[in-house]
């Protein structure tokens, strides 16, 4: 092995020829206030290095240190029974049968996309791939949840066109399913989309490796691309308002090669699987810096790093840049000096290269030489754990108050053209055109693709499936944030319920406004306390996530929008349930209760341009009881299609079972009748109300009677609504005493058109929108 | 008989494991082969697996073309050995020219996955003779370069010389179109002359199972299993 060269070790870091001296001014560019900078005096005991103020600006920026969300993240509950590894690590992971355990995380890359779409979602996929294949789980889906502005704004055009092919292409190439997710347009999101990634991986509970440096005298090794000056600060830039001045922050953004990710997967799982080395971590936001001091305090010892050492893609770079570089593909990895050779030997097969460049210290220093001057010296631990933690004022914003008491304006026009109108806007459309450039069957293993209710996969020599998905309606958060929170797990869980799966637990992404505004700070706490109620409701935990704080532009804050990454499990893969009409003939039951509230719904967004009432009330235990009938009656075989009741109310959930199939040759259609279902309640509220706990099943008649049976003892309300028509049957619903009837084939041109439409010159955008 | 199954990884590769398990579930012995190696361990068929060979770098296929393994390829296909190329595996077997014509660009420009309708043509190859001549399927295409492309002569040859062994089927036109990347007579797979190399561009392998949508593609791997035991397919295929 070459021999690790470093600097003796002094608690003293002296200043590099030619760097600045620390200003108030260089403390503010990065983004660190001047009682933060005050806490690195004391901790230091000395004015820091230009090196160490990059590094603490680094780790103490929002995105690395929590710092105004640690306190309410600590409320989630993170344990169970299934939990293998709870928030902290690089990624959750929960037991499944036969000795197999999944990883799974979800993070946001919204600031880079909203300046380089393509590069941005490309590296975000990047990114959390290699989250979980450095817990030594094997990725076997990916999802994503996108947010854009309107589609009639080039702009907009062109970040939604570019990030759609960014995701599909990097993780086309590695080979990872795009198995689900979600793409909303809505006016907040101008100027500020979001990009949420997230990754499942499967691994054998023996193999779980954990991301903590050991063994004082152990070599850091880095492996995988060579560092360069690409997303230097990152970590930074994503913790700041986007601003007109943003577009500079361009060359900041990373460049992904999904060509070298495939080769650090294969490598990795192999280091990993062969024991050959004692921890490994992925250089994700700031880089080397995060990876090492992370690495470091977990394991509770220090390390020292020759960045003399570091495999650089251009000479002259500096410490600073090198620490601070967020190049992708490249690996931190923890390892004995005598398995050095071997752990360059499977490097070399996958054509990637292991250097050492460090080792790990008894000291507690995090320590970082260039060529023999010690340029950063700090206390390790301090460093991780010693950011400020803030506690910002909460308060609602008053205009948020008075919109959930504001009347909404009349809708003009009758039921048949809403839902016509409804399926044709591009939230309730169709997203073909997105997973359309998504790989969704590569691994030969899908057995539920995306266009359901949740993904499904069923794992090779087992008989268990895995369902996944990731949801979130924002629409009902900005409104009514704590229910919101509530109905975006609740989602989430009856997705995963309506393919038979039994929800096990979730991971989120929080992506809000700048966090010291009080009505944003309100938005965040009382969404996570939305999160933690009903994750405890349904025994789902929390494994971990990410936030992103400061989605914010000039044209204004992004509605509150945490995402909820849910993975379930189906005892047996064979049991899965599809969401559309399966066999003409068959019975369609409603199960749960309509009361018609129309607060935030979908109907009253597109079709009046309101946002306002207040959303439902989510009624946890209904959700649970209804979510375990789904399981139970998948179980015994009795459903031949269970569609989730949420977006569009009852009217868009019948419709999209009664179009089909994303490639299903026809529609089958349907007949509904609601006459003796939610009397009383006037028909848009009955057809487009956004009750919770709902779905809408369909079965063979002679199951009927079974899941009439086994709703009573579940204590869900069904309803026989009707029957599955004849292919190319039109959809006909009865409801306040008129038959409402539908095109089916005409109704499915219209939903599967709604974006492709509108994208169809997407490529010219980027010349008339930037 | 059983049947010897190399599958052929390269760096970028990514259908190698799914190429392999559906080999297996027909009972072949299958291994993978390293794009370094020299030898083909006595395999009696050969699988180039989909995936993105170096990224795709420069040009699908380009610099797979290159790889030591690949003279062995050419060597077994030379000797009449039944070698598949799946997706990259085409692309490299037409890099290769082990088949004529070249895959480019989707006509859409986007890389398009969906599962679409095709037409079984040729059914004397070692990997469709399970199958009827006509026999329509549905298989998973996942691709951003798969518009085959060829000059006027060598299309004319193909379809002269019955060497088309797939091709995307005419869907409900209102509902799908059939040919989903803007190739050739809607060419989704085709054949060497003697039949023993096959390229295409659909997945077969990954749909070998009701649990995955359909079995209909085992059909391209209980062929060569069957031709082990009969009468080479090569023989009855002269016309």
């Amino acid at each position: 092995m070459a021999e690790v060269m470093l600097g003796t070790a002094t608690a003293e870091a002296v200043a590099l020829a030619g760097e600045p001296a620390i200003t108030p001014e260089l403390v503010r560019e990065h983004n660190l206030t001047v009682a933060e900078y005050e806490r690195i005096l004391e901790l230091l005991g000395r004015v820091p290095t230009l090196t160490e103020l990059g590094v603490f600006s680094a780790l103490w920026s929002e995105h690395c240190s929590y710092k105004h969300s640690r306190p309410i993240l600590r409320t989630f509950p993170t344990t169970g029974p299934q939990v293998v590894q709870g928030p902290g690590e690089n990624a959750g992971v929960l037991r499944l049968p036969d000795g197999w355990a999944v990883a799974f995380k979800v993070e946001s890359h919204n600031h880079p996309s909203a300046v380089e779409p393509y590069q941005g979602a490309a590296t975000g996929v990047g990114g959390i791939l290699r989250d979980v294949f450095t817990m030594g789980a094997r990725p076997v889906a990916l999802l994503n949840s996108l947010r854009f502005g309107p589609l009639d704004v080039p702009r907009n055009r062109y970040l939604f066109a570019g990030v759609v092919r960014g995701v599909g292409d990097y993780g086309n190439c590695v080979g990872i399913p795009t198995l689900g997710g979600e793409v909303a347009f809505a006016p907040g999101y101008t100027g500020n989309p979001l990009v949420n990634a997230m990754c499942v991986g499967l691994l054998r509970a023996g193999d779980l490796i954990r991301a903590r440096a050991e063994g004082t005298g152990n070599v850091l090794l880095t492996v995988g691309a060579r560092t360069g000056r690409d997303g230097i600060h990152g970590a930074s830039f994503a913790s700041e308002e986007l601003s007109a001045a943003s577009e500079a922050r361009r060359p900041q953004v990373q460049v992904g090669d999904p060509f070298t990710e495939k080769l650090l997967l294969e490598a990795s799982l192999e280091l990993i699987t062969s024991g050959l080395i004692v921890a490994i971590q992925d250089m994700g936001a700031a880089g080397l810096t995060s990876s090492s001091a992370e690495m470091a305090a977990r394991g509770g010892v220090g390390v020292e790093i020759d960045t003399g050492l570091v495999p650089t893609r251009e000479s002259g770079m500096t410490p600073y840049e090198i620490l601070l570089s967020e190049s992708q593909e490249r690996m931190l990895v923890v390892a004995e000096p005598a398995r050095v050779d071997e752990i360059s030997a499977v490097c070399a097969r996958w054509e990637l290269t292991a250097t050492p460049i460090g080792r790990v210290t008894d000291d507690g220093i995090f320590r970082v030489t260039h060529h023999g001057t010690v340029v950063a010296a700090i206390p390790g631990q301090r460093l991780v754990d010693d950011c400020p933690v803030y506690h910002p004022e909460a308060r609602e914003s008053e205009e948020v108050r008075a919109r959930r008491t504001m009347a909404a304006p009349a809708v003009e026009i009758g039921p048949e053209e809403a839902l016509a109108r409804l399926l044709g806007t591009p939230n309730l459309a169709s997203k073909r055109w997105v997973y359309e450039q998504y790989d969704s069957t590569v691994q030969a293993a899908t057995v539920i693709a995306p266009g359901g209710d949740a993904g499904v996969i069923m794992v090779p020599g087992t008989e268990f499936g895995l369902a996944v998905t990731l949801d979130c309606n924002a629409r009902l958060l900005a409104l009514d944030p704590y229910e919101g929170g509530k109905a975006a797990v609740a989602e989430a869980a009856r997705n995963i319920a309506c393919t038979g799966a039994r929800p096990l637990g979730i991971t989120d992404c929080l992506n809000f406004g700048n966090p010291e505004k009080p009505e944003v700070f309100f938005q965040f706490r009382e969404a996570c306390r939305g999160i933690s109620d009903a994750c405890r409701a349904f025994g789902t935990p929390v494994t971990g996530g990410n936030v992103s704080f400061y989605n914010e532009s000039p044209t204004g804050a992004i509605d509150p929008t945490p995402t909820i990454g849910m993975v379930g499990v189906l005892e047996r893969a064979a049991d899965r349930v599809g969401s559309h009409f399966a066999e003409p003939g068959d019975r369609i039951c409603i199960l749960g209760v309509t009361v018609g509230r129309l607060g935030g719904s979908a109907y009253w967004a597109e079709l009046v341009d309101f946002v306002g009432g207040a959303p439902a009330p989510v009624d946890l235990e209904a959700e649970r009881r209804l979510q375990e009938l789904l399981v139970a009656a998948a179980r015994d075989g009795l459903l031949r299609s269970a569609h989730d009741c949420s977006e569009g109310g009852l009217a868009v959930a019948l419709a999209e079972a009664a179009m089909g199939a994303s490639y299903a040759e026809h529609p089958l259609g349907a007949a509904a009748d609601l006459t003796g279902y939610g009397d009383g309640i006037a028909p848009d509220a009955l057809l487009f109300g956004e009750d919770g706990a709902r779905a809408v099943v369909s079965l063979a008649e002679g199951a009927l009677g079974a899941l009439a049976e086994l709703a009573a003892r579940h204590g869900v309300p069904l309803f026989r609504a009707g029957a599955v028509g004849s292919a190319g049957g039109a959809l006909s619903i009865v409801a306040g005493g008129r038959t409402l009837t539908w095109d089916t084939r005409h109704l499915r041109r219209t939903w599967l058109d709604a974006i492709p439409r509108r994208m169809r010159h997407a490529d010219l955008d980027r010349t008339t929108g930037a | 008989m059983s049947r010897r199954v190399a599958v052929v990884r390269f760096p970028g590769s990514n259908c190698d494991a799914d190429a392999l398990r559906a080999a297996q579930l027909v009972g072949a012995e299958a291994d993978y082969v390293w794009h370094r190696d020299t030898s083909l361990g006595g395999a009696d068929v050969v699988i180039l697996p989909g995936g993105f060979s170096y990224g795709d770098y420069l040009r699908s296929g380009a610099i797979a073309r290159f790889s030591p393994i690949m003279a062995a390829v050419r060597s077994h296909a030379d000797a009449g050995g039944a070698v598949l190329g799946i997706c990259n595996g085409f692309q490299i077997l037409c890099e290769a020219h082990l088949l004529p014509g070249a895959l480019m660009r989707n006509a859409g420009l986007s890389f398009v996955s969906r599962p679409v309708p095709v037409t079984v043509e040729r059914t004397t190859t070692p990997f469709t003779s399970a199958y009827a001549p006509g026999a329509r399927l549905t298989l998973p295409v996942a691709h951003g370069e798969g518009r085959f492309a060829a000059t006027v002569d060598v299309a004319r040859m193909l379809e002269a010389e019955g060497r088309v062994v797939l091709r995307y089927a005419k869907g409900d036109p209102a509902a799908e179109p059939g040919n989903p990347n803007g190739s050739a007579h809607d060419i989704a797979g085709i054949s060497n002359a003697e039949g023993n190399v096959v390229g295409i561009m659909p997945h077969p392998e990954r749909v070998v199972s009701p649990l995955l949508g359909s079995d209909e593609g085992l059909g391209f791997f209980t062929s060569f299993m069957a031709a082990g035991t009969a009468t080479p397919p090569m023989e009855s295929m002269s016309r």
